[in-house]
């Protein structure tokens, strides 16, 4: 089954974070996804710009209107997802404890719903 | 060979008793769909009334049930046909039908995997009994919602929602790895528990409902532990079920009042089923791991030591209710631990070691505290407070039985009163 795990964290304490801090959380992410990569799950991921460059559409009334900024305010918010490939909930579970981001703030695991 | 239709159905029922979760289980173990695993089930035991009432029983009850489940699982997944369905049952066509035809093949236990899927840490807590009541043992949604108290609409609801969180989420029917066992086993015995508390909150067994639930927490405990003989905690819960339910007779009085364990004619209590306890206690004592329900056992076993000795072991009881706080942090524990500190070495002890959990707002609304501490105030001699306490404790409880029994204790204040 394949599932998104998608990284919840505070941007701005991320965004605030020393430059040793940065380069250590980095090297975790590497070492992360080289480790799925080596166990075969990696299906995607990205890393997504701060939510200070989001825009978000809406269609009303047959107009468009683009908002400067995210869907919505809220305490933490997306900055990256991993899509994997793994036998069971369990699995992708554990995957998401390893994930670095699950120490600073929340992984959602969301199974992928095939169409 | 004609068989008539009381045999027939007997039969049924029986199949449906011993085998209904470990068919399930079964069918669902593959494709993770439970709620098609139960209709395709529910179709097939309709089936087997109307076929073995013309046909006979046949020899492997379990597998011919299985064997018309799954025809009827796959007809309703060609009906539905979506893409979403299709694939799981064709799989379970192609590596499962030439199995299932085979009726001298014995039907794979997997009722432990089924429960673990149950009671996965994905799985609401407070749905995780309601749906082991139902996918092991076939109780209706109306049935489980009366005995947790809550709408059948509502109950029915959050059962469907769990079962498709299984199926949709991909949680596995897997007993877990050794690292994770311990947890997982827990979530699992702590589910079963609560089933058996919800049939042992009514201990007049006026509902039978409810004392059919107490009956039926004891026979998945009996399950786990056939299924897992080397777990002390599934013994340990085990043995703690056997001695509460053994005391079931001695909680009313003729009347139909409400008696306290401490008051309880210990001739009334049911021999066998302690003796019971007592071994599984024992053996569970011998494998190391003491956790919680062992522990919570081993204050029952302090209890029973009254049938010879005519008195509680209260030493014995403090010593282990000081190690289940410092397993648990639970303040229920800690109200317990002050009833024994109070019989072991005096009210004022045990007032005191109360006073202590008198800040903690969990229990502002917990008719035991109340309870505990109006009777210890009562001893002390402090009546007008303990008058309030009862009055408190009077109004938090629902079972009208322990509220007259709380209310005969509040009377009796006045025989105490200096006035």
């Amino acid at each position: 089954m394949q599932y998104l795990l998608l990284i919840y964290g505070n941007e701005a304490g991320m965004l605030n974070t020393s430059k040793a801090q940065a380069e250590q959380m980095m090297a975790a992410y590497g070492a992360y996804t080289e480790a799925m990569k080596k166990a075969g799950v990696l299906v995607g991921a990205n890393r997504l710009r701060p939510t200070s460059s989001a825009s978000s559409v809406r269609v009303a009334d047959g107009k468009t209107k683009v908002l400067d900024g995210p869907y919505a305010e809220s305490r933490e918010q997306l900055g990256g997802y991993y899509l994997i490939d793994v036998p069971d909930l369990d699995a992708a579970l554990s995957w998401a404890a390893r994930c670095p981001g699950a120490n600073h703030g929340t992984i959602e695991v969301r199974p992928i719903w095939v169409m | 060979m004609p068989r008539d239709g009381d045999h027939v159905r007997e039969a049924a029922e029986r199949v449906a008793r011993n085998s209904y979760g470990k068919l399930v289980a079964f069918l669902a173990a593959r494709t993770r769909d439970l709620a098609g695993a139960e209709d395709a089930l529910a179709d097939a035991f309709a089936a087997a009334l109307t076929d073995w009432t013309a046909n006979g029983i046949p020899r492997n009850p379990e597998a011919w049930l299985i064997a018309v489940a799954r025809r009827k699982a796959i007809d309703a997944g060609r009906r539905r046909r979506s893409s979403e369905s299709a694939v799981p049952e064709l799989r379970m066509i192609s590596e499962e039908l030439a199995e299932a035809a085979d009726a001298n093949m014995p039907i794979k236990d997997d009722r432990l995997s089924l429960m673990f899927a149950c009671a996965h840490p994905a799985i609401d807590p407070s749905i995780r009994a309601p749906l082991i009541l139902q996918t092991i043992l076939g109780f209706d949604a109306a049935a489980i919602a009366s005995a947790f108290l809550v709408s059948p609409a509502t109950m029915s609801q959050r059962l469907v929602r769990a079962k498709n969180k299984i199926r949709q989420a991909g949680i596995p029917f897997r007993v877990p790895e050794r690292t994770d066992l311990g947890e997982r086993l827990g979530a699992v015995l702590d589910s079963i528990y609560a089933a058996f508390t919800e049939g042992w909150c009514d201990p007049g067994g006026i509902d039978s409902r409810r004392r059919n639930l107490a009956e039926e927490g004891i026979w998945l405990g009996r399950m786990v532990t056939a299924l897992m003989p080397d777990e002390p905690e599934a013994l340990g819960l085990l043995a703690l079920m056997l001695y509460a339910e053994a005391r079931r007779g001695a909680r009313r009085n003729d009347g139909g009042e409400y008696v306290p364990l401490e008051d309880q004619n210990p001739s009334l209590w049911d021999n066998a089923m302690i003796d019971e306890a007592e071994a599984l206690l024992l053996r569970a004592s011998g494998m190391g791991d003491t956790g919680r329900y062992q522990l919570e056992a081993a204050v029952q076993s302090a209890h029973v030591v009254r049938r010879r000795s005519g008195r509680s072991d209260w030493a014995a009881i403090e010593r282990i209710y000081d190690l289940l706080i410092a397993l648990t942090g639970s303040p229920v524990v800690a109200i317990n631990r002050a009833i024994a500190i109070a019989e072991a070495r005096g009210a004022a002890e045990g007032l005191t070691a109360l006073d202590e959990l008198a800040g903690d707002q969990r229990l502002a609304e917990y008719q035991p505290y109340w309870a505990a501490r109006a009777g210890l105030l009562a001893k002390t001699g402090q009546i007008d407070l303990a008058d309030q306490a009862y009055e408190q404790a009077i109004g938090l409880e629902s079972d009208a039985a322990v509220r007259g029994f709380l209310q005969q204790r509040r009377s009796e204040l006045k025989r105490l009163s200096p006035h």
